[in-house]
Order: C-alpha cells, then sequence, then structure tokens
C-alpha cells in the first residue's frame, strides 16, 4: 500500500526535476540578475535595484507597445481567418478535410526561420506583389511592402495561424451537429441558429486558440527581425538585443520578467475560468 | 433574393477557406520553387531562371551540412529523453491520485504558455550567474526542458482514451507487472508515443530563438540561416528545407495511418463502451488499482 502511494512520485520526479532545474530555477536567477548593478565591464553586482524594472520599462516603452499593437491585431486576425476556415474543414470540406487539414499544419513541416524568410522573397520591393500594390494604388509608386507595420503583422499572423486553426477545428468537430438541427426545426434562422448554438459551443476552442496565438505573438522577434525595419522592432527583439549584442543583462532580465508576468497574468486568469487541465486539451476537471 | 447572391452566401465559407489554405501554402510553395533558381548575386530573391545545380550541390556547403547534421544530432537526444520523461509524467498525471497534482500539473503547463524568448533568456541568466560555457550541452538541456510538455499533452490524450480492461485481462491471466507493460501496454502506446516522438524532434530542429541565447558558438540549421540571412543565403538551403518538407510529410502521414489503424483495432473490440469512456463521462479518472486494493 504504501509502495504504491510512493509510485506516481517515483514516475514524475525526473520530468519534474528537469522542468524545476531548467525552468523554474533559471526564473528566479532571471529575477536576481533584474535587480543588479554595473556592465559587463565593471562586473555586475546584486544590489536590489527595483529601479530597473520601472527604467527598463520606461526606456523601451516603445517596444513594448508595439509588441502589444502588433500581436493584438495579430491574433485578430487570425481569429477572423481561422474560425471560417475551421467551420469549412469541420462541415463543408467533405472528402477534401484531410487535404485541408494537411495545409494548415504544412507550415511547420518547414522550419520556421526559412518560412518567414519565404516571406521576405514574396513582399520584396522589386517583386511581384508589390508591383501589384503600386499598380493599384495601395502603397505610393516608391513605397515598400517590406520594412513595415503591414509585413510584420502579416508574418505574424502567417506564423501563428495554426494555433488558432486547430483548437477552433477540434471544438467545432465535437459539436453535436444535431444541436443545430434542433435549434433550425424550432424555426431558428441559420444566424441565430450559428449566434446562438454553434458560436457559444466553440468559444472554448476560440479561448484557447487566442491565447496560444497571442502569447508567441507578444515575444516574437523574428517576424520583426525579417520582415520588419528599425520602426518595427518589438520587445523580442529588445531582450536579445540587451542580452546578446549590449550585454546588458539587468536589462534585459528586468525586460523579460514583464513579458513574463504580462504572459503570466493572462494565463492565470484563463485557468480560474477554464481550469490548468484544459490547456493540455481535456474539458472535464475532476 | 437573386439567385448568384444565394450561391455566393452558401459558399462564402468554404471560399474563405480555401483562400486560407493558399494563404498557408504559398510561402511552401516559394521555397520549393526557389530551390531551383540560378540567382547572379547574393540573394536568392528573384527568379532569374531555372537549375538543378543546387540539388545536386545539396550537400556542398559544409558549414550548413555541419549545422544540419548538429542539428539532427541534438534533436535526437531531445527526443529521446524528452519522449521518455514526458511518458513517465503522462503516466502519473493521468493513472494516479496524489498530493502535488495541482503543482505538477502548473510545472508542465507553464513552459508551454511561456514565450520562447523568456525561456531562452531565463536559462541564459542562470548559465551566466554560475559561469556555464554555452555550447552542445547546454542546447540539448534547453530543447529536452521546452520538448517535455508537448510530450506530456501528447502521451496524456492517447492514456486517457486506453481502455485498462485489456491490462486487467493479462494480470488476470498471470502476466507479471512488467509482462503486462511489455507486452501490452507499450504496444497499445506505440502510436502516441510515436506522434510525441516527432512532435519533440521537429520542435527541436526547428528551434531557433532558444537556442540563439544558449549555444555559445555551436552553430544549428536555424542558427546558420540565421547568420547566413545578413550576407544572403545560399539556395542549397532551400533545397534541404524542400527535402526536410518532403521527409516530414511522409513521416506524419505514416504516423496518422497507424494511428487510425491503431484506432481501427480498438474499435473492434465490442465492449469499449462500458469501461474507460463511461467513466470519463463521469468526470472521474480511472485510478491505478481501484479494484485490486479494494
Amino acid at each position: 500500500m504504501k509502495r504504491r502511494r510512493l509510485t506516481p512520485y517515483a514516475l514524475m520526479s525526473p520530468g519534474l526535476f528537469w522542468l524545476l532545474i531548467f525552468f523554474a530555477i533559471p526564473m528566479a536567477f532571471m529575477l536576481i540578475v533584474a535587480l543588479e548593478e554595473g556592465s559587463i565591464d565593471t562586473g555586475f553586482s546584486l544590489t536590489w535595484q527595483f529601479a530597473n524594472f520601472t527604467e527598463s520599462v520606461g526606456d523601451f516603452s516603445t517596444q513594448f507597445g508595439r509588441s502589444f499593437k502588433f500581436s493584438i491585431i495579430a491574433t485578430i486576425l487570425c481569429l477572423l481567418i481561422a474560425y471560417p476556415l475551421a467551420y469549412a474543414i469541420a462541415f463543408k470540406s467533405g472528402r477534401w478535410k484531410n487535404l485541408m487539414l494537411f495545409a494548415v499544419v504544412a507550415p511547420f513541416f518547414t522550419t520556421y526561420l526559412i518560412r518567414t524568410l519565404a516571406w521576405q522573397t514574396i513582399l520584396t520591393d522589386s517583386g511581384t506583389i508589390a508591383d501589384i500594390a503600386r499598380f493599384f494604388a495601395f502603397i505610393p509608386e516608391d513605397g515598400k511592402l517590406l520594412d513595415t507595420d503591414f509585413s510584420v503583422i502579416m508574418g505574424i499572423t502567417y506564423n501563428f495561424l495554426p494555433f488558432m486553426v486547430l483548437p477552433i477545428y477540434a471544438s467545432l468537430e465535437q459539436l453535436d451537429e444535431r444541436l443545430i438541427e434542433a435549434a433550425k426545426d424550432l424555426y431558428s434562422s441559420a444566424r441565430s441558429a450559428f449566434v446562438k448554438v454553434t458560436l457559444p459551443l466553440s468559444a472554448p476552442g476560440i479561448i484557447a486558440g487566442t491565447l496560444l496565438t497571442f502569447i508567441p505573438a507578444f515575444g516574437d522577434y523574428v517576424n520583426a527581425t525579417f520582415l520588419g525595419g528599425p520602426n518595427q522592432a518589438m520587445i523580442g527583439n529588445v531582450i536579445q538585443d540587451q542580452y546578446l549584442r549590449t550585454q546588458n543583462y539587468p536589462t534585459a532580465a528586468a525586460l523579460s520578467f514583464v513579458v513574463m508576468a504580462v504572459i503570466l497574468a493572462i494565463v492565470l486568469l484563463y485557468i480560474r475560468f477554464a481550469g490548468s487541465e484544459s490547456l493540455m486539451g481535456e474539458d472535464q476537471v475532476p | 433574393m437573386s439567385r448568384a447572391w444565394k450561391w455566393v452566401r452558401e459558399h462564402a465559407v468554404m471560399g474563405v477557406g480555401i483562400l486560407a489554405v493558399a494563404y498557408t501554402l504559398i510561402p511552401i510553395i516559394v521555397i520549393a520553387v526557389f530551390s531551383f533558381n540560378d540567382p547572379q548575386g547574393k540573394f536568392n530573391f528573384t527568379w532569374e531562371g531555372f537549375t538543378l545545380e543546387h540539388w545536386k550541390n545539396a550537400f556542398g556547403i559544409p558549414e550548413l551540412t555541419e549545422a544540419l547534421v548538429l542539428s539532427i544530432q541534438l534533436a535526437f537526444v531531445s527526443m529521446i529523453v524528452a519522449t521518455a520523461l514526458g511518458t513517465l509524467l503522462a503516466m502519473g498525471l493521468v493513472r494516479y491520485q496524489f498530493k502535488g497534482r495541482r503543482f505538477a500539473n502548473l510545472l508542465i503547463v507553464i513552459p508551454m504558455a511561456t514565450p520562447e524568448v523568456v525561456l531562452g533568456a531565463s536559462l541564459l541568466s542562470m548559465f551566466v550567474f554560475i559561469g556555464v560555457d554555452r555550447g552542445f550541452s547546454t542546447l540539448w538541456v534547453a530543447h529536452i526542458m521546452f520538448s517535455i510538455s508537448f510530450v506530456v499533452v501528447v502521451v496524456r490524450s492517447r492514456l486517457i482514451g486506453f481502455d485498462r480492461s485489456l491490462e486487467e485481462a493479462a494480470r488476470d491471466l498471470g502476466a507479471t507487472p512488467w509482462t503486462t507493460f511489455r507486452t501490452v501496454t507499450l504496444p497499445l502506446l506505440t502510436p502516441g508515443l510515436a506522434a510525441a516522438a516527432m512532435l519533440a524532434f521537429a520542435l527541436s530542429l526547428d528551434d531557433f530563438v532558444i537556442s540563439n541565447f544558449n549555444s555559445g558558438t555551436t552553430v544549428t540549421f536555424p542558427l546558420f540561416i540565421f547568420g547566413a540571412s545578413q550576407r544572403g543565403i545560399p539556395v542549397e538551403v532551400n533545397v534541404l528545407a524542400t527535402i526536410l518538407f518532403i521527409v516530414t510529410a511522409i513521416a506524419m502521414g505514416f504516423t496518422v495511418w497507424q494511428q487510425r489503424r491503431a484506432e481501427k483495432l480498438a474499435a473492434t473490440r465490442p465492449d469499449d463502451e462500458d469501461t474507460g469512456l463511461s467513466a470519463l463521462a463521469s468526470g472521474q479518472r480511472p485510478v491505478a488499482g481501484s479494484s485490486e486494493s479494494a
């Protein structure tokens, strides 16, 4: 009996220790580094510089604001594209279903950097798309598509779209179609059946998808690096730059800590509503 | 309402769906098409003519090939360890009730909800603080860390739908716990484990952000691309990306096919409705040993 009670701990301790040592404890180290003072030449010392937080956020508030703006717009665009797509796959695709699902996950089969660079090729100044945009006067004669807010938001939308499509598709797929039929039998119009039955029942997918899209989008800097210019730098660019180029560790650590706090606040809010296990794709919580 | 309008309304959703599919596929087609390009300058941005040169020379750039080989080694190590640790975690979570489950759940979920830049930065903070040199070992440590949670999610979903009466039957027929595990549990879990392992492999092979923070001077495939992007990316990168795409698509297709087969096999069992499923429906987790200890 006693041995049985220890079994789960024996099974789980290697994995939990790994996560503790290489995920949780590094967070604590990052907090310590964020409170240090000094430079890479003179060395750093822990002086409990809480001002690091306010100063670094103040210095880079533009990039913080941009991260919010880009990731929120991209998340909304993802939702607008993903919902009809997931709906089409779940209810309208017939024998094309598997092919359409394949298309949704196909971007994952190429390297993240390479598919972002492919957009660089597509949107390049001398490219066809840029010529078309100039012809229809979407952009001025000497205008560019690359290195603009548009290209970065488009890249983020593209790269994180599957994270929105898959949860929405999963919740639509589980939906009992008889409920929609019942609504129609009871003289509901197609529109009100959608608004009152389909939409509420797919809400868990929408919420999960929104979270799964917003989180990586907020911290992303690959799209801003390849598809944007200096005026598109996001907070991820700053963190990378401060860590790896300027080696201003305290500022970089303070910034990542603030990013983590923002995300954690959103996730905890979500868990309060949906339960921690729902993030792993299970609906019932015991 | 005119008929044309009605037709548009009926097909609007599918229309948007097809446009969205085009959106997801266009960059992939561009990557493949530009692997046949014959650029004159350093940059592979505009189409200048068809050539097979770069396909013949796919492994002809030593630094690129080295980076790819290193990435595959790294993905392999990460896959093995992450799949093992993640499967044990999933077993513990699904089959046992224990104190600290909430804590374990949080520790598994939060890394997935953390932006990569924060994962990379915090790990680097620790390595800098205690003075660890960055290189291959810090890379695989990091890759295992961010892969574990995803393995747990995949294996967990397989374990929840697992028909435990099969294990009980084996035990009733006199099998030891180890024999039961080896001859019943493991074969039934194999499709799930394969899917989890593939995911771990792909996550590692694709990772740029966390590696960028913790690689030191070691160059992985994505890091090579990042470095080369400043001075022009060789066409061979497109060739390798296309090959990787095809290999992954085939492997993925194979796993899906295997999973379907396993599901079909399970579906032929006559009474699969009154075992695991009803327990799940009532919101109860199948608990290990609940029948024996009673």
